[in-house]
């Protein structure tokens, strides 16, 4: 395996042999230890002194279930933190068998200029972009394919990071060569922008496999691990049939579901625009719309959907819950062709849907649009494409966009906007919003299993004693990010011991390593201490990781609570000192 | 007495016939009177939420509660 460093000053390409420090590193642990090792932490975001890293993790491109995970790096713009952003999709495990453990991106082009980066078994070059400068991503991938040929690999941005708006993302293309699968969160797309990269092209010329050093491990660890997400009901059942959508009843009936910019926890439409109601309606209209979708070739989870119209044409893929509430529930829209809409507008310019939908919010609050009203909502969607001042401004997210017009229940952390669970309601996920080293984001440690779907474990949500469950979820999902699955292998490994061991020993099967299912938190802290170090070097303090204030003097509905959960316990969850200590005396 | 009864996922096919949303129960009623009267086989009600807080199988309904009841689900 190499690391391929492009140069974009020189416009220069060149592959180098891995630091033995880098060896046992993939996914998220490589990108955020090259941005710890390489970039200055006060450097500007859209400068020339930031980096952009793009990581297949450890086991992706092998035949280890649901493991085609790409970990997107750098310093962020939305957030002035390190960033780890991921997504499914096709290409990493691509890129993963073509031999390229991570590519990193350094300086910008003096000119205007966009490029791309074409990788495949011979090597790889920097072309111009030429006529597919600008173009939004669903005509860009169709033009792809029809130059570079059907499956090729695409990363790439749309109008959004070419504009360098701080909500742009990053898009992998899927099977069917859609954009929807998004590296969306904290605008690495701006960076990429920024370093005058349109797209990475992947083309997979010649089948190599990733090396793994013990195959029969590796071979146990798989059959173990797929025996685990074929068996639980989440994995084998929940998420294929209803899609991740499943989450909108079920936060709704624990008050947690955001309503019109957090400002309620219930919301009258839910039924409307739930997982159940996707998979009826897709059941009805027929066409290309289907449920039980792979983003990638080997995912067994499926929890991917595609959208038809009502007469059965493509809309758009996937509708999933973050993006059904965020411009569904939280902009008071109960239209699932609407959201449909808006997802599409996200995925074709290049935006977070989280983020966008959260910007939508605020704008409704601030007057622009009525809560409710989806065509006034897509109008505010689509001048963000056209570059127009007022679509700069909701372009550059949520926080940007609360301050443009005197919005002060901005629901962000470190000016990321959260995602579709209450804080004021289920806590433990309030703790992960406020202390994870990437802003408001419920991936980085998804305390919700535990406390609202008794997987994992069966915690109150409305307790605040959750400092050990956020560090715990944390560490955890550090290594997940790291080793290339995809996040929701974790429903299934948290309730069967078995899954869990196969995970590792996957990993272990590829590296050659003895790691135990207790090192997965030693390193997961390992690796978390190193990205806030960063931060902390960046200029970021125990102060940061606060929730917005609001949020503790409005009380929301139907509880009734505010956010009580004590600085101390914040603070306690990355204390190390203060676990080391209690380990010294215990 | 009554409440307010929503059954989610693949739990809906044992939504009792005609029901509208609202449920006429007996005084008395707990969940698992409930699951077993609808022919809900009880390790499929994971998850049952009143008022928007987990109960257990042991919960007593009080009128005008408000309940969803959930297969193992998960997302994300
Ligand atoms: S579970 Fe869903 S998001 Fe994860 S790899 Fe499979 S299809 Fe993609």
């Amino acid at each position: 395996m190499k690391l391929l460093r492009v140069c974009m000053k020189h416009r220069s390409v060149g592959f180098v042999d891995i630091p033995e420090k880098y060896r046992l590193l993939g996914g998220r642990a490589l990108t955020s230890s090259i941005i710890c090792d390489e970039v200055d932490p006060k450097c500007h975001p859209l400068g020339p002194n930031n980096k952009l890293v793009f990581a297949p993790g450890l086991v992706t491109g092998t035949v280890a279930p649901s493991s085609g995970r790409l970990s997107v790096g750098g310093k962020s713009p939305l957030t002035g933190t390190i960033k780890e952003s991921n997504a499914g999709g096709i290409p990493a495990q691509m890129l993963a068998r073509l031999g390229i453990k991570a590519i990193i991106v350094e300086d910008q082009p003096d000119d205007d200029e966009m490029y791309i980066l074409k990788i495949d078994a011979s090597g790889a070059e920097l072309l111009p972009a030429g006529d597919l400068a600008g173009k939004g991503m669903y005509e860009f991938n169709s033009l792809v394919r029809d130059r570079y040929g059907k499956g090729t690999g695409i990363i790439a941005i749309g109008p959004a990071g070419e504009m360098k708006l701080l909500n742009a993302g990053i898009s992998c293309n899927d099977m069917e060569n859609g954009p929807g699968r998004y590296a969306g969160r904290g605008g690495l797309g701006a960076v990429m922008g920024s370093k005058g990269l349109k797209a990475i092209i992947v083309i997979e010329d010649e089948k190599r496999r990733v090396p793994i050093a013990n195959k029969e491990l590796f071979d146990k660890g798989r059959k173990k691990l797929t025996d685990a997400l074929t068996s639980h009901d989440v994995t084998s059942n929940a998420l294929t049939n209803y899609g991740t959508a499943v989450l909108i009843n079920i936060m709704n009936e624990a008050g947690g579901l955001p309503t019109r910019n957090f400002s309620a926890g219930r919301f009258e439409g839910a039924a409307k625009i739930s997982g159940e109601a996707i998979n009826e309606t897709t059941g009805k209209r027929g066409g290309v719309g289907k449920t039980g979708h792979p983003c990638h070739p080997g995912c067994v989870i499926r929890c991917s959907n595609v959208w038809a119209k009502p007469d059965g044409s493509y809309h758009v893929a996937p509708i999933e819950y973050e993006s059904d509430w965020a411009l569904g529930a939280n902009c008071g829209i109960d239209d699932l062709d609407v959201i449909a809409e808006l997802n599409y507008i996200c995925n074709d310019t290049g935006l977070d849907t989280i983020e966008a939908g959260c910007t939508l919010a605020v704008a409704m609050e601030a007057g622009l649009a009525e809560f409710g009203d989806g065509q006034k909502a897509i109008e505010l969607l689509r001048e963000v494409g056209k570059g127009t001042p007022l679509g700069r401004i909701l372009g550059n997210g949520t926080e940007f966009t609360a301050k443009a017009f005197g919005v002060t229940r901005c629901p962000t952390v470190k000016g990321q906007s959260m995602p579709a669970y209450e804080p004021r309601a289920v806590k433990g996920i309030g703790v992960t919003y406020a202390t994870t080293t990437m802003g408001a984001d419920h991936t980085a440690g998804y305390t919700i299993a535990p406390e609202i779907l008794k997987v994992g474990g069966d915690v109150d949500p409305a307790t605040t004693e959750k400092a050990e469950l956020a560090r715990a979820f944390q560490a955890t999902t550090v290594f997940i990010d790291t080793a290339g699955y995809c996040l929701f292998i974790a429903f299934a490994i948290l309730d069967i011991p078995e899954g869990f061991e196969g995970m590792v020993e996957t990993v272990n099967g590829v590296l050659g390593t003895n790691w135990t299912t207790d090192d997965v938190t030693r390193l997961g802290l390992e690796w978390l201490k190193r990205e806030r170090e960063f931060n902390e070097a960046a200029g970021f303090t125990k102060a940061d990781d606060r929730l917005p204030e609001f949020m503790r003097y409005e009380e929301l509905p139907p509880h009734n609570t505010v956010w009580d959960v004590p600085d101390e316990i914040l603070d306690a969850v990355h204390d190390y000192e203060v676990e080391d200590k209690a380990e010294r005396a215990g | 007495m009554k409440i307010e009864l929503h059954l989610y996922a693949t739990l809906r096919q044992y939504e009792p016939e005609g029901h509208q949303g609202v449920l006429e129960i007996e005084d008395g009623t707990t969940v698992e009177d409930l699951l077993v009267t609808m022919g809900v086989p009880l390790e499929q009600a994971k998850l049952v939420y009143v008022n928007g807080r987990r109960v257990n199988l042991d919960y007593t309904f009080k009128d005008g509660d408000r309940v969803g009841i959930f297969p193992p689900v998960a997302g994300g």
